[in-house]
Formats: C-alpha cells, sequence, structure tokens
C-alpha cells in the first residue's frame, strides 16, 4: 500500500515544506506588527512571482504530501484497496493542487 | 486455612469455536505460581477435553503457546496468572490478526508466509569447499545484529501490531526484523534481495512507530528500531540509487 516510492515522495514533499512553512509564519509575525488588512496583503503578494513561486511549490508539495497520507488512511480504516485506492489517491493530490494553485493564483499573478 | 486457599476459584473466559465462535467461561482452581498455560491444560484435561490449543516447550523457548491474556499478546508459558488476572478473573482468547483454526489455536501460515515474502532466510555466500566467514563480534554490525536475533518466532508482536490489524499486507515487526538481522550478517549474500522485497506494497515503510510490538515483545527485543534501520537503509540505497 506505501511503498518505497510513495514514502520517498512523502519524506521529499514534508522536507520542501519545512523551510516553507517557517517562512510563512515568520513573514506573518513579521507583517502583523501594527496590524494587517487584506489590502496590505495583496499589496505585497499582487504581481510578485517571488510569492507565486513561494506558495505554488508550497501547495504542491502540500498536495503530494497529503494525498499519501490520506491514502494510508483510507486503505488502513476505510479498507479501500486497489484501483479505487489509486484513483482516490490521484484525486485528492489533484483537487488540493488545483484548489490551492488557483488562490495562489488568485494572490499573486491574477 | 491451606485448603481454603487451594480452593480460590479462577473464572476464566476462554474463546471457543473459529473467527466466529464465543466465550466459554470455566470455573478453574487457583495456585500459587500457577502460568496462562497452566490454566488452559487444566481445562482441557479436567472439564473439556475438546479443548484446542497448542503448546510445546513450556518454557519460553519455542514460540509455539502465544494467546491473547485479557486482550494482550502474551507467551502463556511464562505469564504467571498472578500478574494478570483481574478480580480473579481471565479472559484467554486466540492470537489477534491471524485466522482461527479452532478455540485458542491460530493458523500461522500468513505469519510465516510473510517471513518468505521478506527474504527472511539465510541466502548463502559460500559453499562448503570454502572457508567459514570470518565474523568479529565486535563490530558495529554484529552489535546491531545481535539485538534482534534472539526471535521465537512466536508471533506476540504481529498479534500486538495495529499496523498489520489495518493493512493485512503489511509484513510485520518479526519478519522485518528478520530481514534486518540478515542484512547486518556478514554471512548472508541477500542484501538487494532482502532491501526489494521489504520495499514493496506491504513493506517497512508502511510500519507507523506505535511500538506495540516492542512493548509486548516477551524476548524484550526491539522489532520498531529494526524497522527504523530498515527504513534507513533502504533510503540510504535509494539515495545512492538515484542521487
Amino acid at each position: 500500500m506505501l511503498d518505497l516510492r510513495l514514502y520517498m515522495l512523502q519524506r521529499i514533499t514534508a522536507l520542501i515544506m519545512i523551510p516553507l512553512v517557517i517562512g510563512h509564519i515568520a513573514t506573518m509575525i513579521y507583517a502583523i506588527q501594527g496590524g494587517l488588512t487584506a489590502a496590505e496583503i495583496l499589496g505585497r503578494t499582487q504581481g510578485s512571482v517571488f510569492w507565486f513561486l513561494f506558495y505554488g511549490s508550497f501547495v504542491l508539495a502540500v498536495s503530494v504530501h497529503a494525498a499519501i497520507g490520506v491514502r494510508v488512511v483510507a486503505h488502513e480504516w476505510l479498507g479501500v484497496v486497489g484501483s479505487s485506492l489509486r484513483v482516490l489517491t490521484i484525486v485528492i493530490a489533484l483537487g488540493l493542487a488545483a484548489l490551492g494553485l488557483q488562490a495562489t493564483f488568485a494572490v499573486t499573478l491574477a | 486455612m491451606s485448603s481454603q486457599k487451594a480452593e480460590r476459584q479462577l473464572k476464566v473466559s476462554v474463546w471457543r469455536g473459529a473467527d466466529a465462535g464465543q466465550f466459554e467461561t470455566f470455573e478453574v482452581p487457583q495456585h500459587d505460581s500457577q502460568t496462562v498455560l497452566d490454566i488452559v491444560s487444566w481445562i482441557q484435561h479436567n472439564a473439556d477435553p475438546t479443548l484446542s490449543y497448542r503448546f510445546a516447550c513450556r518454557v519460553g523457548m519455542c514460540g509455539s503457546c502465544a494467546m491473547m491474556v485479557n486482550d494482550e499478546p502474551r507467551w502463556t508459558c511464562r505469564t504467571h496468572v498472578n500478574k494478570v488476572a483481574r478480580d480473579g478473573e481471565l479472559k484467554i482468547g486466540p492470537l489477534r490478526n491471524l485466522p482461527v483454526v479452532k478455540d485458542l489455536a491460530t493458523d500461522m501460515d500468513p505469519f510465516f508466509d510473510k517471513w518468505t515474502a521478506a527474504e527472511a532466510h539465510h541466502h548463502p555466500s559460500a559453499d562448503r569447499h570454502d572457508l567459514m566467514a570470518p565474523v568479529d563480534m565486535q563490530s558495529a554490525d554484529r552489535v546491531a545484529a545481535n539485538t534482534a536475533i534472539e526471535c521465537i518466532n512466536c508471533a506476540v508482536c504481529y498479534a500486538a501490531c495495529d499496523t498489520v490489524a489495518g493493512n493485512p499486507d503489511y509484513l510485520g515487526p518479526a519478519a522485518l526484523q528478520r530481514a534486518w538481522t540478515l542484512i547486518k550478517d556478514e554471512k548472508d549474500s541477500g542484501r538487494e534481495d532482502i532491501l526489494a522485497a521489504i520495499s514493496g506494497t506491504g513493506g517497512c515503510h508502511n510500519c507507523h512507530s506505535i511500538g506495540s510490538c516492542t512493548q509486548y515483545c516477551p524476548n524484550e527485543l526491539d522489532p520498531l528500531s529494526a524497522i527504523a534501520n530498515l527504513k534507513r537503509e533502504t533510503v540510504k540505497n535509494w539515495w545512492k540509487r538515484n542521487a
């Protein structure tokens, strides 16, 4: 159910997320000094290729990482197996990527 | 007073039937230094000769007599009743995670099939014309393997494992721990085969590190660490092949 390839994918995506999460939290702490409005956030992020790549890579890493995690839960707790399990994993990965990239695109490059 | 002591009765619930079945209650005289296996044997000798169970050595060497005692897997020949009975009651069932043949006897085939699937057998590196491979008992690999070689195949860890319960394809702690000892064995030439066997869909990467195997192992071995070491070994191998 979880072979070496999926295990490595989940671990590598976790490694990618670590600096991005730290960067996100550090930016939040820095940015909210003296209050924060939606306009201020958008002012910082809109038109920024850097923030698109920052959150875009986070979204992709999360999509792969979470889909593999949910795959394990679905198999062990709900008994999902075989091609259903494969389809479920892919649907969750693509769903998370679509939602996340849409949001990322909306606040950066749109 | 001594006759009163001998008349102490233990209320014992024992699983009867196969996978479908129910618990049957027996009154068993309780004695000092009595083991759970003594209780099961007493029931078969004195109350119901049709009770099925499995044992051989009675001294904790053969690994045959493991059962669920009060819902926890234990080697029954080395488990004192005094330590596990609660309010004069005891519940004895067949090992978890294995099909039940009858009563307290489980079908061990899935357990041993997984040993084979994990390549957990000796892969000869020399033939009879070669000299014996020298083994340095102080080498790091030997010391690592030594921590895991005293497994008696009792399947207590397998019954304790929640990952096996949720994922029937998972090879389980015993087979993986044996695979780990072979990887660290200078006389074994099956390293690549073993790494491939334990990297598949039922392999070591399914372990959630819950640690019931290590907690319940009657020989106080540490399959949890052996599996963590296997994960490390496969990851190192993966980087070497892909980097």
